[in-house]
């Protein structure tokens, strides 16, 4: 009787190892710190760069999809920096990008995207900069990327090939 | 975007010539672990696991572990001159996976001898086997189904990750089937172990060695296990191990000591005096350093104690018994070298952490760093960035480190390569890392005893290996 024992304990022990090594592979072993906390993006209302129509945030922000939100001025050097970068990735359609057009004169920021084109699907304006005050931005530039409505990565300062590829790798 | 042309690149910490050959060493041994395994299951089947196979099989097993163990080593060195860590073990998983083997290996060693010499643990030995091979294939899938995270997790890949896991549980059902289907242990009436003989002892250390692979196991594979059943993210770091593993450690080097001193199937007491003399030196010896020093003298005491029994006992083994037995007394004394030399290490080394413009001196009570200055440097792959620094210590002795930072440009990465003046007692090691958006620098300095020794034992424990693997007959 003993011997049968061991061999069936010992088989259901490794079954189990093998149900938890196989789930273990779904997972995700990428690191995105705080993940549990994912803070929810603020409600808002802005005008539309273009028309100045005013935008509800909710109508802008769907569910099960990814944005970037991109808060950006003409006047500030490290924006014009990491502009290719978004252009890069506008042009390959991974992602749309929401630009919010902070502190900005309207005419110099529109002479910014005339010559470095636009990368942005909309561009919403944040003129006193409040709505950069709502999303916790430290300053600009700062970019966020959102998932049903939450703020899954939030990058401090210009982009950069490293955050591109975190970006990438989280919206695969 | 065009698409690129080329992949990504090799990664940097990667361009690396000791890296060139770690994997193919540790690979080697790994594999060796495979011939074991079939040789016992085959053993198994045809009911040949006795002092014949034992002879047959230990060449194989001194061969892979041999390799193993220099395996390891070579990815310690990398990782303390390359990675820039400031240590020669941290614990991570992909370590953890190589260590598992080693231990499981280097148990079926011993046990294989006792086999030879006595024709008992036929049990341990098969069971042995079959754990080392599955320990080794459990590391290939750890590390390369993209299943944890770590340094060494380059290349994964889920769904090759879910062929290598069904392949290994493949492969222990089978040794399952196998080994209780066909191992039948008539002999076990057989077994008459006396408490003072060289068998015991070594029974003794595969069960410690047994507990370590145990804790060694839980701590990689326990964080994989939570996330799976609570989805919650931790991870086990050094003090888990140190505070499970340091205890055992004590009785562990004192049997490691004694062992070799009993005889097979019955020894006497007589004539052991001078076990407890060295045991009484050592102690000795051991308050006399640590008296002095603020740190734990409890442990450190009774750890220092016994790493130092078995470096005595060695080091008269190599007067008292000449070329007989030699293989196993380098080893043996290699380890005790080893355990030593990490303890000097924990002990003795110190750590200087500080943020530093170019011109800006740091002044503590032992050294004053001055970052002077810094060049640039084109290489063919990559921009460096090499500081210049002063470090004058208390005896006014002065000393230049240029630690580098290494932009390359395929892929973009930044890499830090420590500067590392090496002699025999003490290593200087010096990393600096950019401040993001500023123009400081983050600047290590850490000065690190007997770092050399380390290596050397490991090499030490090697060589003791590979007489034996050289040598025609076992003890007389």
């Amino acid at each position: 009787m003993k011997t049968k024992i061991y061999p069936i304990f010992l088989i259901f022990v490794f079954s189990i190892i093998f149900f938890l090594f196989y789930k273990g592979l779904k997972n995700s072993n990428i690191y995105t710190p705080n993940f549990k906390s994912q803070i929810n993006i603020p409600k808002f209302q802005a005008k539309d760069f273009e028309n100045n129509k005013t935008i509800n945030s909710e109508d802008i922000f769907l569910d099960d999809k990814f944005y970037l939100l991109n808060i950006w001025a003409s006047w500030c050097v490290p924006c014009r920096e990491e502009h290719k970068f978004l252009m890069n990735l506008h042009k390959e359609k991974l992602i749309d990008i929401i630009g919010l057009n902070y502190k900005d004169n309207h005419l110099k920021a529109k002479k910014f995207l005339d010559d470095l084109k636009s990368p942005y699907k909309i561009i919403l304006k944040d003129l006193d900069g409040t709505i950069a005050i709502e999303w916790g931005a430290y300053g600009v530039p700062e970019t966020f990327l959102i998932y049903n409505k939450k703020i899954v990565k939030k990058i401090i300062g210009p982009l950069n090939e490293n955050s591109i590829l975190e970006i990438k790798e989280i919206i695969k | 975007m065009p698409t690129p042309k080329e992949g990504l690149g090799l990664n940097p910490i990667l361009q690396d010539p000791a890296l060139a050959i770690h994997p193919p060493v540790l690979s080697l041994g790994y594999v060796g672990s495979s011939i074991i395994f079939s040789s016992a299951l085959a053993g198994v089947t045809l009911n040949y696991i006795s002092k014949d196979w034992a002879k047959h099989i230990k060449s194989w097993v001194f061969i892979s572990w041999i390799f193993l163990t220099l395996g390891i080593l070579l990815g310690s060195i990398w990782a303390y001159y390359e990675l820039g860590w400031g240590g020669f073990w941290f614990w991570d998983p992909v370590e953890n996976v190589s260590l598992m083997p080693w231990l499981s290996l280097t148990t079926l060693l011993h046990c294989i001898l006792v086999l030879e010499k006595r024709n008992i643990l036929n049990s341990w030995a098969i069971i042995l086997s079959i754990t080392t091979f599955a320990l080794s294939m459990c590391g290939t899938f750890l590390v390369r189904s993209g299943i944890l995270n770590s340094v060494h997790t380059f290349a994964n890949d889920p769904e090759r990750g879910l062929f290598i896991l069904i392949f290994l549980f493949i492969l222990i059902f089978l040794s399952f089937f196998v080994f209780f289907f066909f191992h039948k242990n008539e002999n076990k009436t057989l077994i008459n172990l006396n408490w003072v003989s060289k068998e015991t002892a070594i029974l003794i250390n595969n069960w410690f060695m047994m507990y370590f692979l145990i804790v060694v196991l839980i701590g990689t594979v326990y964080p994989i296990f939570l996330e799976v059943i609570t989805s919650e993210k931790i991870s086990v770091g050094p003090p888990f191990f140190h505070k499970l593993i340091i205890p055992f450690l004590i009785p562990f080097l004192i049997f490691m000591a004694i062992g070799p001193q009993l005889k097979w199937i019955k020894s006497n007491l007589k004539n052991k005096l001078y076990l407890i003399l060295f045991l009484i030196i050592s102690f000795i010896l051991t308050v006399l350093i640590v008296k002095n020093l603020s740190i734990n003298f409890f442990t450190n005491t009774i750890l220092l104690t016994a790493a130092f029994f078995l470096f005595f006992i060695t080091v008269r083994d190599f007067f008292k018994k000449k070329f007989s037995n030699l293989s196993q007394n380098i080893s043996h004394f290699g380890f005790s070298l080893l355990i030593l030399s990490i303890l000097f290490n924990n002990i003795f080394s110190s750590e200087i952490i500080t943020n530093l413009k170019i011109g800006e001196t740091f002044v503590s009570d032992k050294f004053k760093i001055s970052f002077n200055d810094i060049k640039q440097k084109d290489e063919q792959n990559y921009k460096a960035i090499i500081g210049k620094f002063e470090v004058i210590d208390s005896k006014g002795s002065n000393l230049i480190m240029s630690p580098e930072l290494r932009i390359y440009n395929q892929p973009n990465i930044v890499t830090s390569e420590a500067d590392i003046k090496t002699n025999l007692l003490t290593d200087k090691f010096m990393t600096m890392n950019l401040v993001q958006n500023q123009d400081y620098f983050n600047i290590r300095y850490q000065i690190k005893p007997f770092m050399a020794w380390i290596w050397i034992s490991v090499i030490l424990i090697c060589f003791g290996g590979l007489i034996s693997l050289f040598k025609k007959k076992y003890e007389n």
